[in-house]
């Protein structure tokens, strides 16, 4: 975490884009059930709850699970990640204390452990200024549909929504979409800054090289990630 | 570190109980939001959207045009539902939709997602080599066809229109809701008749 801000990084594992090295697409189930196992829907539900007692909001959840290290995020899967993840964001408000949901887990089991009495909350000081991420913004969209743009290539200090794999890459506005919350200050209660998405292609060329296999890439991105194309 | 990990269930039963001592989690509620995504919102939903935009032109207008608007005259909007754009799967265009660094899905219409839409294998290669992954997934697309891969990477929730199959001309809107598969409305698959 940096001291100065609070902020913490993420970890970079859930950025999956264009990295190699996790074997063949799963062939699709055709009656897999939504929840797999009942500790599954547990966990959804968990979460979606622990947003709102924690104080905090979509975003934030999801930073809360890309500062997951790998094993956390990856080996009790999607469920797994959420679970950890709300469990991030109920120790950042002081909900729960660290170590309580592991003495409490070791006591079903049989165990003796002592559990850390519920802390003071320290929920953020943050309110949304309407339900949902979608906000009306006076200012004109700053690119048009056929503009070239280039996003920004940056290490970010905390959340954000823009994907190395197209960073310091040029591509084609196809789409403006409507005004969104920006997630990279919203997940940290840093304000709306609410801004323009744009819809941006890009060629697999230009991402991926020359001999990568020819296909549109469409990514949706945030104004503040973009820059005019040199 | 690995043999130290709480299984999972464990620590999913230790979180809920801790809060529900506490008075602050009802597990009521708990149940009827898995309940809600386990009978009543799922791919039925698009299915639904996509069987009257196969029969009913000026629907289909409406709904290329604004999809949000469209769905919601079916009665389909909620979280994860704020902004839908749909895309048009035809004999020269191929539409697939990801999301990079999550698992973004339009819950309203399909519920949920799939596993195999939040595996890493998905997640990364579907950008990188979509013909690669759609073909180990089994739809084999023709060369000739342009593939148009969409990363869900903000509050936007894509929504495949799968090319209504040969054969079915004839049939009524309730006869194609059957036929239109999740696969297809997140464009790793065709409907076939």
């Amino acid at each position: 975490m940096n001291k100065a801000t609070g902020i913490s990084k993420a970890t970079g594992i859930h950025d999956m884009g264009g990295t190699e090295g996790w074997g063949r697409a799963p062939v699709p189930a055709p009656d897999e059930p939504v929840f797999a196992e009942p500790w599954q829907a547990r966990a959804f539900a968990l979460a979606l709850l622990s947003m709102r007692l924690s104080g905090t909001n979509l975003d934030a959840f999801r930073h809360a699970m890309n500062r997951l290290d790998r094993p956390d995020y990856l080996d009790d899967g999607y469920y797994g990640r959420w679970l950890h993840g709300a469990e991030n964001l109920l120790l950042d408000s002081s909900i729960i204390a660290p170590g309580t949901v592991e003495a409490r887990a070791a006591n079903l089991s049989g165990g003796t452990a002592e559990e850390p009495g519920p802390p003071e909350p320290t929920r953020p000081d943050y309110a949304p200024t309407a339900a949902g991420s979608l906000r009306e913004v006076s200012s004109a969209p700053r690119f048009a549909v056929g503009a070239a743009v280039r996003a920004r290539a940056f290490d970010p200090p905390g959340h954000t929504r823009l994907p190395r794999y197209v960073m310091g890459h040029t591509g084609t506005v196809v789409i403006v979409q409507p005004a969104q919350v920006l997630p990279d200050t919203n997940a940290h209660f840093q304000g709306e800054n609410p801004q323009w998405v744009y819809t941006v292609r890009f060629t697999s060329a230009e991402l991926f090289g020359a001999d990568a296999e020819p296909s549109a890439l469409n990514v949706d991105l945030y104004e503040d990630y973009l820059e005019e194309a040199p | 570190m690995t043999d130290e990990r709480v299984p999972i269930e464990l620590r999913v039963e230790a979180l809920e109980q801790l809060l529900v001592e506490r008075g602050l989690v009802d597990s009521a509620v708990m149940d009827k939001y898995i309940a809600m995504y386990e009978r009543d919102v799922g791919p039925l939903n698009g299915a639904h959207v996509v069987a009257r935009a196969w029969t009913d032109p000026g629907y289909k207008e409406r709904l290329l045009a604004d999809g949000t608007a469209a769905v919601a005259e079916l009665g389909y909007k909620g979280p994860q539902g704020e902004h839908v754009v749909v895309l048009e799967n035809t004999p020269a265009v191929h539409n697939v939709v990801v999301c990079t660094l999550c698992s973004c899905y339009p819950w309203p219409l399909l519920g949920l997602p799939p596993s195999w839409y939040k595996d890493p294998a998905y997640r990364s290669r579907m950008v990188r080599e979509p013909r690669a992954v759609l073909a180990e997934m089994g739809l084999r697309l023709p060369e000739d066809v342009e593939v148009r891969v969409w990363d869900s990477s903000s509050e936007v929730r894509y929504f495949v229109l799968p090319a209504r199959p040969a054969g079915t001309e004839g049939l009524p809107e309730d006869q194609l809701v059957p036929l239109v598969t999740r696969d297809a409305m997140v464009g790793v698959a065709q409907v076939t008749p």
